[in-house]
């Protein structure tokens, strides 16, 4: 098929007892092997029997850079001190580190600070990820939501210290969309580049893709990966551009943006087939931009976290 | 301070961790693999890269690549420090 890299995300990978095995047998594959990871439930000995194995690269997760506000954000106390020192290993030990941090309205203003850290700690690339609101961050949108201003003022900055930083750390950036003109070019189009397979074997076209309903998802258990690739219905669904409405099936971009994200317009619009409301042509664009711009001057600060009973004050958004 | 945009190139380069040649039997290619990175090399790129190996300088690299291509030695020169100078700046190279 022609995979080149495997990136094993979670949840937390570090749960799977068989992660030696995995990133082994990966490696043995000539897959590059990335290990995304919170740091925590992986201790020093592992970390270097995933190194002896093979592994090419951890990208580590951190909150925000003061260890108070970071806590509350992963709602783990404690959890920002184990990751700092969960990276200086990393780096000891010689593996590449990539530090990335999902912004919000609670570190919006950090991320300057972000990257000074995330270079003092020797990484070698820093992710800043506006929060892309599906899953767990969709339930918490009112909490995460930044303002209009908040995210033209980080997307300067980003711009400013990206010169600054050159040649001394990488800095990716990936982009907001709810105050956005035009969409984002979702998992660079549906199955295009990548695919995603889950702990039970079924194998989903991005993480997201269980949230539309209907989708048949084909399992590894059952067939091989490149035949779920190319004939899968959920793969077929929405590949290419037959599956376009207007304004996107006679759109310029429609080769570039892919028509943006399939599960945003499911979530927004409530058609998974609809053009992604990220884009000012969509009709439902003006409710995206509105909601946004109400969830962003919403109170709660609290968040509902996975697998957990809401804390006071938390606000639960039913899903869809 | 050195300008940061005019990165100073490693005397014995060799790739940064997290960063390595790998040839793709699927496209019959070498690709240089680094975190959410893949970059397709063909020819002259791939023939330097292999040499990134942490034991030879760049004035080798040009040899070895003078050897082996009919352009002149000035040129190669050129193109081999353009390129190294660029994976620097994007910290592929240690």
């Amino acid at each position: 098929m022609g995979v080149l890299q495997i990136h094993l995300s979670g949840g937390e990978p570090a749960s799977r007892r068989d992660l030696v095995e995995i990133v082994a047998s990966a490696r043995e594959a000539g897959l590059y092997t990335n290990l995304i990871t919170s740091a925590i439930g992986l201790d020093l000995p592992r970390l270097a029997r995933l190194m002896q194995v093979g592994l090419d690269h951890v990208q580590l997760s951190l909150q925000d850079v003061q260890a108070d506000g970071a806590d509350h954000i992963a709602g783990y106390s404690g959890a920002h001190e184990r990751k700092l020192v969960f990276a200086k290993s990393v780096v000891e030990l010689g593996l590449a580190l990539t530090v990335n941090t999902v912004i919000h309205r609670a570190n919006i203003g950090s991320i300057a600070a972000l990257v000074e850290m995330a270079a003092s700690l020797g990484a070698g690339r820093v992710e800043i990820a506006h929060a892309q609101y599906y899953g767990w961050a969709l339930r918490n949108r009112q909490a995460l939501m930044p303002t209009r201003d908040q995210v033209g003022r980080a997307m300067q900055e980003v711009a400013q210290i990206r010169s600054r930083y050159q040649g001394r750390i990488v800095i990716d950036l990936v982009v907001p969309d709810y105050y956005a003109r035009r969409p984002k070019a979702c998992m660079g189009g549906w199955g295009h580049r990548s695919l995603n397979v889950t702990p039970s074997g079924r194998v989903l076209p991005c993480h997201a893709a269980e949230t539309i309903p209907g989708l048949r998802f084909w399992s590894v258990r059952d067939r091989p990966l490149a035949e779920i690739w190319s004939d899968s219905p959920a793969f077929q669904a929405f590949r290419g551009t037959g599956w376009m409405p207007e304004p996107c099936r006679s759109c310029e971009m429609r080769e570039i943006d892919h028509g943006g994200c399939r599960c945003q317009a499911m979530a927004i619009v409530g058609d998974a087939a609809a053009t992604d409301p990220a884009c000012e042509l969509s009709p439902h664009h003006d409710w995206m931009q509105l909601l946004a711009g109400q969830e962003s001057s919403h109170p709660a600060t609290a968040y509902v976290y996975r697998g957990r009973i809401p804390r006071d004050g938390a606000t639960a958004i039913p899903a869809r | 301070m050195p300008d940061a945009r005019a990165p100073v190139l490693p005397e014995r380069p060799r790739l940064a961790p997290g960063v390595r040649l790998h040839f793709d039997t699927t496209r019959n290619a070498w690709v240089l693999l680094g975190p959410e990175r893949v970059i397709e090399t063909e020819g002259p790129a791939s023939e330097i890269l292999r040499r990134c190996d942490g034991s030879r300088t760049v004035g080798q690299i040009v040899d070895e690549l003078t050897a082996l291509y009919t352009a002149d030695r000035a040129e190669i020169e050129g193109d081999v420090n353009d390129m190294l100078a660029e994976l620097a700046t994007k910290r592929m190279l240690a």
